[in-house]
């Protein structure tokens, strides 16, 4: 979707937004109270440039509008591949502007992302996935990267990840499968006007994420297994289990033994899967000869 | 003397904590692996790839993570993800004297692509829970692998980043690029421009990480020390003023820098009298060329 139509179906009653370069930015007016806006479009590649203006624009709203809430409106194809970016050290441009909408949530900004079009990979930890909670219309596109590169690099047939992404949402790309992990709060059907209102009076500061992915059904592991080590819970059950399998793992709880296990498996596989997989300049290590995550084909 | 760079990362815990004080959480032995990996076939691990856990420091309770780069490359899945947000929520609930996180990891595992993708950024979000709890977050990266995609960004979420010459942090891995662009843009198998562009002495020149250690697991010990306390003694919450100097720094680096085609030109750009010879420095030497070379004031944490 343009921007522009986005935009007049979100504020009816006006906006102020400008594009540069890729780079949206500036105020609108929603239920009688003015929303700082910040983004991208045309699926743009987030080099170091518009991630250092994004987050000028946050800081911006900090310091000159207390407590106005925050929309980032996210079309991205992912981080700008390129060797001029990783020289210039994008990770901390990048990581500037996740740590500058952070700020902003605990000065009471609400901070709200809305996938419009297209979120990818690096282009989205640092914008709809750091805001308070994340949005996406129904034909948004969400993905780490597409099923045919996933494939060469995992060296899982395509086939069969074509067929896993049926049923299961960890491999598919598309908002509704990001819903049910719970990466997303809701997706928005219709009047995006309302929608957004009832979301600026809903959404708090809390990260919710894992919670519902667990109540969705889309992530059933991670809200269990975060509790467990936060709470201390784990005694009970896995000690038995260790005992059972009896392989130096299940007695030592941690103090060292782990490597039977643990490790031994990682030996045999390590053929990089990882988003940056980046050769190891060493050879002492297990080789990661990765390709790495955000690979797509041309 | 012992190389980090070596050692897996439950070999690193005990030379980096004080003898016996650490304890896991969620150990091997409560049996909890991926669930996404045995359907594509892939072999688990019963720490998925990452320790966390509590031990001391110099002393103090601190808590802890240590991503193993032997398995999947170090990289995110579902419960590795869920297991360091849990550790550093109990970090701040339990008011630990500060967090330090070993990375090493080549950022979301693309077997669980989505839910890793999530997981990274609620590590991220985690991270500055615990820093606005005014408890530091403390960064080591001196492994095999680096520290790569997401990890790359949540690695620079924190106080401080301790790193090693053979240590790597970036984003997108060389061969990522090589791909996308071609050869031209970025050969992969030219170790030396991939250490130039991701190396540790380059980030330090830079400010992407404010601690330069040589590769022995009693330097980085002592640096995280160090580093612990001095983040106490500056606060260590996010504040206005810490990141508009950061939005500074990155200003300043595109300006001066922003047409370099390589870091060498950037080395030079900063009056390093003999940038080619940069990379056979050892740790101290280095340390003192770049006492007097490193870009602009603040190249600090934030």
């Amino acid at each position: 979707m343009e921007w522009q139509t986005l935009a007049g179906q979100l504020f009816p009653d006006g906006h102020a937004i400008t594009e540069q370069d890729h780079f949206l930015s500036g105020s609108a007016q929603a239920g009688g109270q003015t929303v700082a806006i910040i983004g991208t479009t045309g699926h743009a590649p987030i080099g170091i440039e518009i991630a250092l203006a994004q987050a000028g624009a946050v800081l911006r709203t900090v310091q000159q509008h207390p407590g106005r809430p925050i929309l980032i409106l996210v079309d991205t194809q992912g981080q700008r591949l390129r060797h001029r970016d990783e020289m210039l050290g994008i990770n901390s441009y990048m990581a500037h502007l996740g740590k500058c909408i952070d700020f902003a949530r605990r000065q009471g900004h609400r901070v709200i992302g809305l996938v419009y079009d297209q979120a990818l990979s690096g282009g989205f930890i640092t914008s709809g996935l750091i805001a308070d909670a994340c949005f996406a219309l129904p034909q948004a596109t969400i993905r780490v990267m597409g099923l045919p590169a996933m494939a060469r690099i995992t060296k899982v047939p395509e086939e069969r990840l074509t067929e896993l992404a049926r049923e299961n949402p960890v491999f598919a790309p598309g908002p509704i499968n990001y819903l049910r992990m719970g990466g997303l709060q809701a997706i928005w059907e219709q009047d995006l006007a309302a929608a957004l209102l009832a979301a600026l009076a809903e959404t708090d500061a809390q990260d919710r994420r894992m919670a519902l992915g667990a109540e969705r059904g889309g992530r059933q592991l991670a809200q269990a297994v975060a509790q467990r080590v936060a709470q201390g819970e784990w005694q009970g059950a896995g000690q038995g289990a260790g005992q059972g399998a009896g392989q130096g793992a299940g007695q030592g709880a941690g103090q060292g033994a782990g490597q039977g296990a643990g490790q031994g498996a990682g030996q045999e596989t390590v053929q990089a899967m990882a988003q940056g997989g980046a050769p190891a300049v060493t050879q002492t290590v297990p080789q990661t000869a990765g390709t790495g995550g955000d690979v797509r084909p041309a | 003397m012992s190389s980090y760079l070596e050692l897996g990362a439950r070999q690193r815990i005990p030379h980096i904590f004080d003898a016996d004080t650490f304890e896991e959480f969620l150990p091997p032995s409560a049996r909890v692996v991926s669930p996404h990996l045995a359907q594509l076939d892939a072999p688990v691990s019963f720490d998925d790839g990452v320790i966390v856990g509590r031990g001391r420091l110099g002393g103090q309770p601190v808590f802890g993570a240590a991503q193993e780069g032997g398995f999947m490359g170090g990289a995110v899945g579902e419960v590795h993800g869920a297991k360091l947000v849990g550790m550093l929520q109990r970090a701040v609930s339990e008011h630990a004297h500060a967090v330090l996180l070993l990375l090493e990891s080549g950022g979301v595992r693309l077997h669980e692509a989505n839910a890793g993708l999530i997981a990274v950024s609620e590590v991220m979000r985690a991270m500055l829970d615990v820093r606005a709890a005014g408890i530091p977050v403390v960064v080591a990266v001196g492994g095999a692998n680096g520290c790569f995609g997401g990890m790359g960004i949540a690695a620079r979420c924190a106080n401080t980043v301790i790193m090693s010459e053979e240590g790597r942090l970036a984003m997108s891995g060389p061969e990522v690029i090589e791909t996308a662009h071609g050869v031209e843009e970025f050969d992969a198998r030219d170790r030396a421009l991939v250490w130039r562009t991701t190396g540790g002495k380059h980030r330090y020149l830079l400010g992407d990480c404010q601690l330069l250690v040589a590769d022995d697991t009693e330097a980085f010990r002592a640096a995280a020390i160090g580093a612990i306390a001095a983040a106490h003694e500056s606060g260590a919450a996010l504040t206005l003023a810490a990141l508009q100097a950061e939005h500074d720094m990155l200003a300043r680096r595109l300006r001066d820098f922003g047409d370099a085609g390589d870091p060498l030109d950037i080395w030079a750009r900063l009056g390093v009298p003999d940038p080619n010879a940069v990379p056979m420095l050892e740790a101290d030497a280095f340390l003192a060329l770049a006492a007097t070379h490193r870009a602009g004031p603040g190249a600090g944490g934030q």
